[in-house]
């Protein structure tokens, strides 16, 4: 009789009421709808929060100053002045980051992975600084000790924006490096003849290539926001440029903001679309299982 | 030795189905001589490698065997230059590899996690090496895949690793090692992460491959059966030293410490007290094998070996069955004698009338018994 017990409570705690409503007296079940309730409600309460800034950014970038519907700001924005000019230097800047901070973290990345596995605590603490440290403070820092020269160069920005973008690559990267064989590749590619830097660039890079785009995506919207170091700098990027031109005419200022959104949302798309068609043509060639 | 004058020496059934009818003209065999002298690796206070020391012949097979944390990965791995020497030096043709990067030491590797590079498909990667090797697109391709034809995966040529199964991934790795005509082909546990069929069936075709290309190899596994049923020879490995190297017949028949008749086939420890050169077991007189070792101490255990053992039953005897493994032809008894469990294989048809509990009178039936220092005990020469 005793081993009778927890085989009953087995069996209660298996069964599935069927479609009749057996069962719907059951706690559990009456708690399900309660929790799509309040679900939904949290859901609504984000949306809003972040839907209504953007809808009234969108409403106020397509009205004149009487408040009537025009395509005014967005026609004006390529012919104001000064705008061509942030317009290039941020995509150059934005450029130059990309390039460095890969450059620089790639290498790091693996080799941190491959040798110094013990560094990657470190490594994740020091992903913190450039967040926790305020950029006023880090900008102020970096204007006081750098030479005259580069204090006149815009790539002094690039140098800074690298830094700050080093906790979004990193943590991308080291993502990317765990869901991979790191070590088992690297032994693979170098037992077969291939020299560290044709196995960077033949088997590592390629197996990133998610974290990679996601990694890029961040830098260029990070580089796209900036506006502390930049202003303090004394450069007209875009963020800048926006800033300034409010003074003047703030749906133009607006319209900029809301096709900079747009423009890295269009970019997000396009990474994670880009992404999913290469795995599926993949896939296509060669049949799925 | 070319691999057509080997392709003279197999038969069909020795060259196995697969690659029965395959010309290896493309891949040369180089059979390298392999020296490995006096080999220390210390990982903190571990060492992995202490002293250990093998020579391998131009072509043979052989096979790294011992149990976890023994060292015979790590043997593997500095043979292939991945992990550096704290002593010692690895010899192949004559030239020391001291100063030999991974990458031109020329030698195939098999790993035993699939190391197939995830963003190329089969043929790209078996070609890889050759392209490291800066040899032309249409040559590289047209070798990968005489090389996929020859592990039969010729059809799977534009597959993904993610498509394709553990074993068909594990053959590629294997054409992808032989790529490069190395001089040395290393294979790290390659079959562990297979299921048993997958593996009985690899286990053999990788035995045929390497009889037809003649490549020197050198095999890491835990397996006893796969180490003794693939090698030309068989190096137990205990706490980083060679403790035996020898064809597997000799290592079953005559192992030479207690470790290698305790870890390559099955033995049960009978403590006995020596007498010049007998011991009695079981009130029966037995000579003491000749290779073993401890023959000097007069406190010491009989290894016997399953088929060192017959039974006959006895209801008046003092040894009974307490366990009865079937497997196959052979039933695997337990006989417990006294304090002392004894294993002893039976015909299955016999065994099948001898239930746990049946009361058996064991007699040892080898012309000789190996011993060894009887367990607790410090050694004392006698």
């Amino acid at each position: 009789m005793a081993s009778m017990i927890p085989a009953i409570a087995v069996e209660e705690a298996l069964s599935v009421p069927d479609s009749d409503g057996e069962g719907a007296g059951d706690p559990q079940r009456r708690r399900v709808p309660r929790i799509r309730f309040w679900r939904g409600i949290v859901l609504l309460v984000a949306g809003v929060y972040f839907l209504i800034p953007l809808y009234a950014g969108m409403k106020f970038s397509v009205q004149n100053d009487a408040g009537h519907w025009s395509l005014y700001a967005i026609k004006d924005i390529p012919s104001e002045t000064g705008f061509g000019a942030a317009f290039w230097l941020s995509m150059r800047i934005a450029g130059s980051t990309m390039v460095l901070a890969m450059v620089l973290l790639v290498p790091t990345a693996v080799y941190v992975h491959l040798k110094l596995p013990k560094m990657r605590r470190i490594l994740e603490f020091v992903t913190i600084l450039p967040i926790v440290i305020p950029p006023i403070v880090l900008s102020l820092g970096i204007l006081d000790v750098m030479p005259e020269f580069l204090r006149a160069s815009p790539y002094l920005m690039t140098l800074v924006y690298v830094i700050f973008v080093y906790p979004f690559v990193y943590r991308s990267l080291d993502a990317g490096l765990t869901a991979i064989d790191l070590k088992t590749l690297v032994e693979a590619s170098r037992s077969l003849g291939g020299k560290w830097i044709s196995t960077l660039w033949h088997v590592i890079v390629p197996n990133l290539r998610s974290a990679l785009l996601s990694a890029v995506v961040l830098t260029i919207a990070l580089v796209l926001g900036e506006f502390t170091f930049a202003s303090l700098d004394l450069w007209t990027t875009i963020p800048v440029w926006i800033y300034q031109f409010s003074q003047l005419d703030g749906h133009v200022a607006t319209a900029v903001c809301m096709l900079t959104l747009l423009g890295t949302w269009v970019l997000l798309i396009a990474v994670v679309s880009v992404d999913r068609s290469q795995s599926r043509r993949a896939r296509r060639r060669t049949g799925a299982l | 030795m070319t691999s057509t004058q080997d392709e003279g020496s197999l038969t069909s059934t020795q060259a196995g189905p697969l690659i029965a009818d395959s010309s290896t003209d493309f891949v040369r065999g180089q059979g390298a001589r392999v020296e490995l002298e006096q080999l220390v690796r210390v990982f903190g206070r571990t060492r992995a490698l202490d002293g250990f020391s093998l020579s391998v012949e131009p072509g043979e097979f052989v096979a790294l065997l011992g149990p976890s944390g023994c060292g015979k990965t790590t043997a593997l791995r500095v043979v292939a230059g991945f992990e550096r020497l704290d002593g010692g030096r690895v010899v192949v043709n004559a030239a020391d590899l001291a100063r030999v990067s991974a990458q031109k030491r020329d030698m195939g590797m098999v790993f035993q996690s699939y190391s197939l590079f995830p963003n190329m498909n089969a043929v790209n990667n078996v070609a890889y090496g050759l392209r490291m090797r800066r040899q032309g697109s249409r040559q590289r391709k047209k070798k990968a895949s005489d090389l996929l034809e020859l592990v039969g995966l010729g059809d799977q040529a534009t597959k993904y690793p993610h498509q394709m199964s553990g074993g068909q991934q594990q053959r590629v790795a294997l054409a992808r090692a032989l790529a490069i005509e190395p001089r040395v082909l290393l294979l790290d546990e390659p079959l562990s992460a297979l299921d048993a069929r997958v593996r009985a069936e690899l286990r053999e075709e990788i035995r045929n491959l390497q009889l037809r290309l003649s490549i020197t190899t050198l095999f890491v596994t835990h397996d006893q059966e796969e180490a003794l049923s693939m090698a030309d020879r068989v190096c137990v490995m205990s706490s980083g030293r060679n403790e035996q190297t020898a064809d597997p017949a000799t290592l079953y028949a005559r192992p030479a410490t207690a470790f290698v008749a305790e870890f390559v086939g099955v033995s049960s420890r009978v403590p006995v007290e020596r007498t010049g050169n007998e011991v009695v077991i079981f009130g029966q007189r037995c000579p003491v094998r000749s290779g073993g070792t401890s023959t000097a101490y007069e406190l010491v255990d009989a290894l016997l070996r399953p088929e060192d053992v017959a039974i006959e039953v006895d209801s008046g005897a003092k040894g009974f069955v307490t366990n009865r493994n079937f497997l196959g032809a052979t039933t695997r008894l337990t006989v417990q004698v006294g304090e002392i469990p004894i294993r002893v294989d039976v015909r299955s048809e016999v065994a099948g009338d001898i239930d746990p509990g049946t009361h058996v009178r064991t007699k040892i039936i080898s012309r000789d018994v190996l011993v060894a220092p009887r367990l607790g005990t410090n050694p004392t020469p006698s």
